[in-house]
This record gives C-alpha cells, structure tokens and sequence, in this order.
C-alpha cells in the first residue's frame, strides 16, 4: 500500500505520515501542493491520496478533479484533509469526487475511520 | 493614531462655513456686476474645497505611515542576536518569525515524539514477554536453566525501564519546554492585530471624508456590483466562529452527517 501525502506545510505532512505509521502504512512520499504530486502520481503507482484543500500551485481540490478527469487515476481513492469547512466545499468535494472527507484539526481517531471506511468500500466494489 | 473621531464632517463644516460666506460675497459681486470679482470668489471656493481634501488625505496618509512604521518590536531577547532583529522589521517578517517559531516548535515536538515512542514500544514488548514467562515461573513450568536466564533477563528489564524512563520524562519536559513559542507568537500577532485595526481606522476614516467630499461636491458613484463567487477554488482556510454560522460545519461529525445526507 502506497500512499501520497500532499500539504503545503511539512509538519501536517509529518503528522499525517506518523499517523500512517501507526495504522501500519509505511510506504509512503510527500509533496507540497498539486503540481509536484500530479507527476508523481502518474509515474508512482500509488494506492491512496491524502490531500490537503488549500495550497499555493494547485489546490487539493484542482488535484481532486485532476485525478478523476485522468484515465489510470480516476478510481484512485481520495481523503482530504483539511481546514476547509464550508459546507458548499464539503458538497463540491463530493461533488468533484473525493472518497473522505476530514476538517482539521482532527483526531487519529477521525483518520483511521475514515482510511478504513474508504478501504472497506474500495474492497467491496 | 492621532485622528479625530470624524475628520471628514470637521472638513465639511469648514468648507460649508466657507461656501456661506464666499456665496454671500458672490451674489454681491454678481448683483453689482463685478464677473471678474466673482471669478475669484468660485476660485477661492474650489481652493477651500480641495485644500481641505488635501489636508484630510495628507493627515490619513500621515497616519497609516505612522502606525506602519512605528510597528517595531523588540525580539532581541527572544532571539538572542542583534542582527537578526534588524531583519525583522515590518508586519510580514514578523508574521513569517511566527511561523518559523511555529514550525521549529512542532519539529521539535514530533522529533521527541518519535524518539521516545519506540522505547515505550520496546518496552512493552519486553515487558509482554517477561510477563508470559514470569507467569510459566508461577505455574512452575520452568526448567532452572531457563529460570535463571529468566532471572538475568529480569534483572537487565529493570534497569532498561528505570532508563527508559528517564529519558521519556526528560522528553516529555522538552516538549512541554517546546510550547513556549504561544509567548512570543502571541504577542506578535496581537501586535499584528493592533496595526490591522489602526489601518482600518484610518480607512474608515478616509471613506467617510470621501463621503463628506462627495457630499460637498455632489459627486456620484455608479455602485459597482460586487460578484460573490460560491467558494474559491484556493480555498479559504480555516473559519472562525465555525459554531454560531450556519454555512460552516463545526467538526468532523457535521462533516459525517452531511456526506451521510449526499449519500455517502
């Protein structure tokens, strides 16, 4: 399982990789805003995307659309992480295709049921 | 910032002062036919009424330049070099200090974190083992070779966990010496806070002696229509008074129940 962690600021990234690391995921690499992680995606066979909403470059949303509009990334399952708590944000993410959603700042606890839900439902398809 | 509560209607007061007075000189060269006279009177009226324009925006100015350049505070104790303060020197580079402070803080936190949370981890082990073996001891399942291995084993384990601990309790103090950049970001940013409000004083002020001018002169402004877009592709950040707004979800389970009612 391989995942990637995009946030523009290093020490969210690190508190999500730590928290991976608890959950018993590893594998996983990091970059700071869309640009960086959509190249990434498309040449690293990634299993999983974290992704933060607002950063400089692309935005985690533009990221989100990016991936489901590219045709070996769109079932590739998507959890933002993020301060963003609108509730039109919330619907356009869904809208948009996001597969979890979690408002900062948020518990472990929030994430592991949010990464479990999205691998119970990736599992039963 | 030295401003009069409303500089705009001291400006209009004097000015209509001055247009009475100037009018009643006004008719009275008109009425006797004296245009040239008059001329100047319409000239001294334009004059009162761009001197006080000028006056109003140079005192503003004045004022936003003040309340800009007197934002300096003393971080030398903070930072413990002269040369450093100096490069601190306007409300961006103190903002940037803070989220130096904070970013140096919560590396320091999780580089404790993750020193000391394979230690505890190893240390449970152990003690999961001794335990399990300690339990065949009682159950007296143990061969005396093994006891005595056990005996060592037992020995080694408490010496390990009375280290163990020390070193953890000594992290755990450096993480808690770790927060005490809340101090000094915190009063950057109230000193930020204060230099945010003088400027929108200072704005405010400037739009009602605009409004006053535009009184005076009878200027007026088509109103632009400002277009609300729905949410930013950028995003937005984090929101305050997330609980007393109706637009905004207050925590993870309002999230949950939203997606639940899209059908999530």
């Amino acid at each position: 399982m391989k995942i990637l962690i995009v946030d523009d600021f290093s020490t969210m990234r690190r508190i999500i990789k730590n928290l991976l690391r608890d959950l018993g995921f590893t594998n996983t690499a990091e970059a700071d805003d869309g640009n960086t992680a959509l190249p990434m995606l498309q040449s690293g066979n990634f299993d999983f995307l974290v992704t933060d909403w607002n950063m400089p470059g692309m935005s985690g949303i533009d990221l989100l659309r990016a991936v489901r509009a590219d045709e070996r990334l769109k079932h590739l399952p998507v959890l933002m992480v993020t301060a963003e708590a609108k509730r039109d944000q919330i619907i356009e993410a869904a809208q948009a295709g996001v597969n979890g959603y979690v408002v900062k700042p948020f518990t472990a606890q929030a994430l592991k049921e949010k990464i479990e839900k999205i691998f119970e439902r990736v599992q039963a398809k | 910032m030295a401003l009069s509560k409303d500089p705009g209607q001291a400006t209009a007061q004097e000015f209509e002062h001055s247009l009475k007075d100037n009018a009643r000189q006004l008719v009275d060269h008109l009425e006797q036919g004296d245009f040239a006279e008059a001329l100047l009177v319409i000239h001294a009226i334009n004059q009162a009424r761009d001197r006080g324009l000028y006056h109003e925006v140079g005192q503003l100015t004045r004022a936003l330049h003040n309340s800009i350049v007197n934002f300096q505070i003393d971080t030398t104790h903070a930072l413990g070099d002269e040369t450093e303060t100096s490069k601190i020197s306007d409300a961006s580079d103190r903002l940037d200090y803070v989220v130096q402070l904070t970013d140096k803080a919560a590396n320091r936190t999780m580089d404790l974190v993750e020193i000391s949370a394979p230690k505890i981890s190893e240390l449970g082990g152990e003690a999961a083992a001794l335990r399990s073996d300690w339990q065949r001891l009682q159950r007296r399942e143990m061969a005396a070779d093994e006891f005595r291995e056990l005996y060592k084993r037992m020995g080694d384990f408490l010496e390990k966990a009375e280290n163990t601990s020390n070193d953890v309790s000594g992290h755990l103090n450096d993480i808690l010496i770790a927060q005490d950049y809340q101090d000094l970001t915190g009063q950057v940013i109230k000193r930020v806070i204060t230099l945010v409000h003088d400027v929108e004083e200072s704005l405010l002020s400037l739009v009602r002696m605009a409004g006053q001018v535009d009184r005076i002169t009878g200027i007026n402004h088509a109103e632009t229509a400002s277009e609300t877009k729905k949410t930013s592709p950028r995003g937005e950040g984090p929101q305050i008074h997330a609980d007393t707004r109706e637009d905004v979800v207050s925590g993870q389970d309002e999230v949950d129940d939203l997606l639940s009612s899209l059908g999530f």
